[in-house]
């Protein structure tokens, strides 16, 4: 962090302690400002990042203890240096109490001054890097890994390797939950820019002004929000990849533009005159039928040639239920530890259960309903069918190989729920008295 | 001509400001002049800190210039301070025309050691140098040995050089020549 990227904001009452304090920051090399009193000093925090604040205990209106609480509460990570001309062991342990990283007294001797800035800079390098190790930390174990023995399988993974070390267009296509993003990702990681980042933008997830700034970035005052200048995701991914998901939801305008950026690497910021150079590898993923948009002209065919360079088509979880079992323990396993529980093991029922079941949310469903079920099953040390809770999805199918009595209980039971057992509702539709509806939950020891 | 005006506020030897004048000419190569001026110390003294008031002394200083001045250091014996500091060795206008030094803290004397008047001589040259490097838009420097370094305390000063590295003499450089001196 050079002096020129810490900012630091200055706030008393006192005319000649600010501007004296600002001049002696800006000879310093830093970003400094200054604020006369708390109000104006919060505005200024919520106009731009601050890295360190130097407050006045001693203040008309909001005094030094109270913008200090306000400032920890806008970001806990801002340094705050309390300044007193009534320096008492009693204020200076307050305001440190408070979360105060130090106290100064005036005057104020400049070398104690230079040191405590730097320490504090310092300070505040280290806190960011550490929350930046967390997220990395996190990120890399909440990433999974492709897992499966299929032939489809184990020819995706080919395809991979093929392709990754490359610097082509990869267009993944796939139904939902079928791990699209998990393939940009090994792509990404396999390639020659894997030491730069990779950057997911969900085109669907954003209206078109906001996914327009959130690729290209921002200046300050580009439009009305823009409090401050903001990097866009193309900037971001310099070096890296760039994963468009649901590339097919992006409207005409932002089709062309995005054509623009991939031939030419260059864009130019909302509100800028800057032409920003970038370099990236571009990975894009849809589930929707893009060749159908192409021919009905809702997408322009000249992106879909350009994005559609390699495609790599994920088969849906329910054409490769010999993986299924894989998975099922790659979870089990996975969010076991995660969530300390020494579950270890799947029963050969629930198993049959996860293989047979069609899986319309793909391996994403399959992963919550194993996440889901380490929740519920207690102090088990394996899931049972019972944890498993779907046969009581709507979009579940009737179990074809099971026997008559297993399909009758999950039928009445999922009935039960619906109506939230209201038995005279759930007899009506059972299309049974309600005599006969107690005897079918007592057989079946139905419980809420 | 353009010129660095130098003025003593108060007494300073003669030898001093002479060899101030000579190497702050070699150092920026623009032409030096000494100017005597008179100045309202009263208005700028704090009897509680028995301190002179370096921002009021720096206005004093830039506001009786003449056209000719294209930068302009004040060199004195007072001690001076800002009210947030407990004292300074010496102030500037950053990218501004004024500049001011004090030796009150540059001589060993004052940390109770023997005088050391060659010391002295290159402390003040020093402190002239970076306080007018200011002027023309330097802010600190980290390199070690350049005179932009900033110093808090007068070992710090004795640590750097009285030259400009390479960065830093390129951006007075800049600034000078874009003056068409």
């Amino acid at each position: 962090m050079n002096n020129e990227a810490v900012g630091i904001l200055v706030v008393d009452d006192e005319f000649s302690v600010r501007d004296s304090l600002y001049n002696w920051f800006k000879t310093e090399g830093y970003r400094a400002d200054t604020a006369e009193g708390g109000m104006e000093a919060l505005k200024k925090l919520q106009e731009s990042p601050w890295d360190i604040v130097l407050v006045d205990i001693k203040m008309p209106g909001m005094d030094g203890m109270e913008l200090q609480r306000h400032i920890k509460k806008i970001d806990s990570g801002i340094v705050v240096i309390v300044i007193t001309a009534y320096a008492t062991v009693d204020t200076a342990v307050e305001a440190m109490k408070e979360g105060a990283y130090d106290y100064l007294s005036k005057p104020v001797d400049p070398d104690k001054l230079s040191i405590l800035i730097r320490n504090a800079v310092n300070q505040r390098r280290l806190v960011a890097e550490n929350l930046q190790l967390r997220q990395k930390v996190e990120e890399l174990s909440l990433q999974d890994e492709i897992v499966g023995e299929s032939p489809q399988i184990k020819k995706i993974l080919e395809m991979i390797d093929t392709v990754a070390k490359t610097d082509a267009t990869v267009m993944i296509r796939g139904e939902s939950g079928t791990g699209k993003e998990l393939v940009a990702q090994a792509l990404h990681s396999k390639s020659n820019r894997r030491y730069f980042p990779i950057i997911s933008i969900n085109c669907g997830a954003f209206p078109e002004g906001l996914l327009e700034s959130e690729l290209f970035g921002h200046e300050k005052g580009a439009f009305t929000g823009a409090q401050y200048k903001r990097k866009g995701k193309l900037e971001m991914a310099n070096g890296g990849t760039i994963f468009f998901d649901e590339i097919g939801n992006i409207t005409m305008k932002m089709q062309m533009d995005l054509l623009r950026v991939i031939e030419t690497k260059q864009f130019t910021p909302l509100g800028s005159n800057k032409v920003v150079n970038v370099d990236f590898r571009v990975v894009a993923a849809t589930n929707t039928d893009l060749e159908k948009k192409v021919a009905e002209k809702e997408f322009r065919e000249d992106l879909y040639y350009r994005l559609n360079v390699f495609s790599i088509q994920l088969p849906p979880l329910r054409e490769r239920p010999a993986d299924i079992p894989l998975i099922a323990r790659y979870f089990l396993e996975k969010y076991a530890r995660s969530m300390n529980k020494k579950v270890t093991d799947i029963s050969p029922e629930s198993m049959k259960v996860l293989v047979q079941y069609d899986w319309p949310g793909n391996i994403r469903e399959l992963r919550n309903t194993i996440e889901r079920a380490l929740v519920v099953v207690g102090k088990k040390n394996r899931i049972e069918v019972d944890d498993l809770n779907l046969l009581f999805l709507p979009k579940t199918e009737p179990l074809g190989r099971n026997s008559l009595e297993e399909v009758e209980k999950a039928h009445i039971k999922r009935i039960l729920e619906q109506s939230e057992w209201n038995i005279s509702r759930s007899a009506e539709i059972l299309k049974i008295d309600r005599v006969t509806l107690y005897n079918k939950i007592k057989k079946y020891d139905l419980q809420r | 001509m353009s010129y660095i005006d130098i003025v003593p506020i108060g007494e300073i030897e003669d030898a001093l400001l002479l060899h101030l004048q000579q190497s702050i000419f070699q150092t920026f190569r623009i032409q030096t002049r000494i100017r005597n001026r008179q100045f309202d110390l009263s208005s700028v003294y704090d009897p509680v800190r028995d301190q002179y008031n370096s921002t009021g002394l720096l206005l004093q200083l830039i506001n009786d210039t003449s056209p000719e001045t294209l930068r302009i250091l004040g060199v004195t014996e007072l001690d001076l301070f800002i009210p947030i500091f407990t004292f300074l060795f010496g102030e500037a206008q950053l990218n501004g025309k004024g500049a001011l030094v004090s030796t009150h803290r540059l001589h060993n004397q004052f940390y109770g050691i023997p005088e050391n008047k060659e010391l002295l001589r290159i402390r003040l040259l020093k402190e002239g140098i970076h306080e007018l490097g200011h002027t023309f838009g330097l802010i600190h420097c980290f390199t070690l040995r350049c005179v932009m370094k900033s110093s808090t305390y007068v070992e710090e000063i004795d640590q750097k050089s009285t030259n400009f590295c390479k960065e830093c003499e390129q951006e007075v450089l800049r600034v000078r020549d874009g003056k068409n001196l």
